[in-house]
């Protein structure tokens, strides 16, 4: 039996499924204050990639410097992008919503092949050692860095919600949106504030997983694998999708395990993930942590 | 000069419900349509095959969008697995052919009707599901369909793809693009009087009511589920028949061809063209077709001026089809229809159209 290497997987499984976790959670953090489902999320993780890297390799900036950088852009990014293509879309139908973000997906896929080429580009070097060893267990130094960030992240979404005022603001406007501006929340700013916080904390993981794997169009792939995620968390629940994502990101390891030792069905690493979400969506519609939707005649 | 029936109209009055719920509202619409049919007719005399190739895609997936805009548009309900559906109906039709012999005129109803089977299956979570659950369940049976594609070497031929014959009827083969014109234009007059009929039947008039209300459609006796289900069923009959008539035109059906992107253009189509619309479907194809192809002519044209036009025109594509559905989700949410309705209402009362 080949227990180190299933070990392996499932420790891989963890660290990815904190970034599926977190990518998830700047989902969930739209979703939930804005109701729109961002189709558009995992190309948020293609441009912070992108622009870090360009800021990295054309500027030679070193990492300290490059984030900030990018941070910032991507903060001003998400706030346009919410103010000139989302705030007209309020109260249309939900296909027109998701279609916009559809739309804004393939149009920023689009540019930045445009920009930066097809092909993968290695991230420039910022750790001594690539992987480093961990109780016999061999773990690429970027995913290390990559959980103590995820976590850090976690953290700080924890304390913002629960004890900042925009923190509580946001989740007002999240319960009753009308409730909540009649108490002096500016809704608008609101919204804002969600977008630009997702857009930030997308680049943030989209710069992690370039670190690993070279950023190339394969990381807006991301946003698609973290829909499951979501659905097994429920869309609305924040700590749902850090569950959902530490769940999906060792189930995908886990099944193409299974697969390369008894099965050798193939590409289970990509669907099993889907396979998964028609179940729970059959079993549990609103997914484990998502509130109910109870509708009112 | 007696009677009203001198006097000019000046606008439409219907007087009983069969009147409101024809197809063709007016002498004038009818012939119109006939017209219309008469001139599609005559296309391939003096057309070149260029044009002919570009007529022939809208008409395969104008039938596939129809289907989308009859599930999105009329029922309410959210696909984003749409070209799943037209790739089986493609697979299916050349398997049916290949592997037992069936003519391909029987083939492709009989694809259109597997893939019916195939959809319902899938739309069978839609029963319980609504907006954003049901386009995230959608997403998922793309990815599984296009996985299945891949696989499943005794239906696709796996990643070497599948031949499919020409269309043949009675010994004679469409095999070039002046013939198989008219089995697509035959095909789309079919479908499309079938859906426009659909839509003002018993079950069309359910599948709006579930749009509209679902609750007070329950209340009022429609079965939400069956309806639901059934919906999915039609849009996949319709993607099925249109992805059969894709792959025995172009002879060839290959799994790639069936991606996500292309379930979005569908949606992109019917947005375009207009939701609920039966027309719209039509316009929206016509649209979603041509714009890439105008980019491409005018990316040669302007070659020579700007350095580099030519090798990111690929990209400029994909960013035209995008923008294309975000502008018009914002300025005209209704589509080409609504703007040739509006067209149609300013020339009707012409010249006293205010």
């Amino acid at each position: 039996m080949n227990l180190d290497f299933l070990l392996q997987l499932v420790v891989n499984g963890l660290i990815v499924g904190t970034l599926y976790g977190v990518v998830a959670m700047c989902f969930v953090l739209i979703y939930k204050s804005t109701q729109i489902v961002n189709f558009a999320q995992g190309e948020f993780l293609l441009i912070g990639a992108w622009v870090c890297w360009w800021f990295m390799t054309e500027y030679r900036l070193p990492l300290w410097a490059g984030l900030p950088l990018t941070f910032a852009f991507m903060a001003i990014f998400g706030v346009l992008l919410q103010i000139v293509v989302l705030r007209p879309m309020i109260g249309q139908p939900i296909i027109s919503v998701i279609m916009v973000t559809i739309g804004l997906s393939m149009v920023f896929q689009a540019l930045m092949g445009w920009i930066f080429g097809v092909f993968a580009k290695p991230f420039p070097p910022v750790f001594e050692h690539a992987a480093v060893n961990v109780l016999g267990l061999q773990v690429q130094s970027a995913y290390l860095m990559s959980l103590l960030i995820s976590v850090v992240i976690m953290a700080g979404f924890y304390w913002f919600f629960k004890h900042s005022r925009i923190g509580l603001a946001m989740r007002a406007t999240a319960y009753d949106q009308q409730a909540a501006q009649s108490l002096g929340v500016s809704v608008k700013q609101v919204f804002a504030m969600a977008w630009a916080i997702s857009a930030v904390v997308s680049a943030l993981a989209g710069v992690v997983v370039g670190m690993v794997n070279g950023v190339s169009s394969a990381l807006s792939f991301f946003g698609i694998k973290v829909f499951p995620a979501v659905i097994l968390g429920g869309l609305d629940s924040i700590v749902g999708a850090i569950v959902g994502g530490l769940v999906i990101g060792v189930l995908e390891n886990v099944a193409e395990y299974f697969d390369s030792q008894w099965l050798h069905i193939g590409n289970l690493y990509t669907v099993a993930p889907f396979y998964a979400l028609v179940i729970i969506l059959m079993i549990k519609p609103y997914g484990l942590f998502g509130t109910r939707n109870i509708e009112r005649i | 000069m007696s009677g009203g029936h001198t006097t000019m109209r000046c606008g439409e009055f219907r007087t009983s419900y069969r009147a409101d719920t024809t197809i063709f509202p007016t002498p004038m619409s009818r012939r119109v349509a006939l017209g219309a049919v008469v001139l599609a007719a005559s296309f391939p005399l003096w057309l070149n095959a260029y044009y002919l190739n570009l007529l022939i895609q809208i008409g395969y997936y104008g039938i596939a969008a129809l289907g989308l805009n009859i599930l999105v548009g009329f029922t309410g309900q959210i696909s984003l697995g749409h070209a799943a559906f037209f790739g089986f109906g493609a697979f299916c039709s050349a398997w049916l052919n290949n592997r037992f012999g069936l003519p391909v005129v029987l083939a492709v109803p009989l694809a259109g009707l597997l893939t019916t089977a195939v959809g319902m299956f899938v739309g069978i979570p839609a029963g319980r599901l609504k907006g954003l659950y049901l386009a995230i369940a959608t997403l998922a049976s793309q990815f599984i369909l296009e996985d299945f594609f891949a696989r499943a070497e005794w239906f696709t031929g796996g990643s070497a793809g599948a031949l499919a014959q020409p269309f043949t009827l009675f010994g004679f083969a469409f095999n070039n693009d002046q013939r198989f014109f008219y089995v697509v234009l035959v095909a789309v007059i079919v479908m499309y009087l079938a859906g426009a009929n659909l839509l003002r039947s018993r079950d069309g008039r359910a599948y709006v009511a579930v749009r509209d209300h679902y609750l007070s459609a329950e209340i009022m006796g429609i079965n939400l589920t069956k309806y639901r289900i059934l919906a999915f069923g039609s849009a996949s009959f319709y993607a099925g028949v249109g992805g059969a008539l894709y792959g025995h035109y172009l002879g060839f059906v290959s799994a790639e061809g069936f991606t996500i992107l292309l379930s979005i253009q569908f949606l992109g189509m019917i947005i375009i063209g207009g939701l609920g619309s039966v027309m719209g479907s039509l316009l929206g194809t016509a649209f979603m077709v041509l714009l890439p192809e105008v980019m491409e002519a005018s990316a040669q044209g302007l070659g020579g001026v700007i350095p580099g036009l030519k090798d990111s025109v690929a990209y400029l594509k994909q960013m035209a089809i995008g923008l294309a559905i975000i502008l018009f989700l914002i300025f005209e949410p209704q589509g080409l229809a609504h703007r040739w309705k509006l067209t149609k209402a300013y020339w009707k009362l012409y010249p006293f159209s205010y």
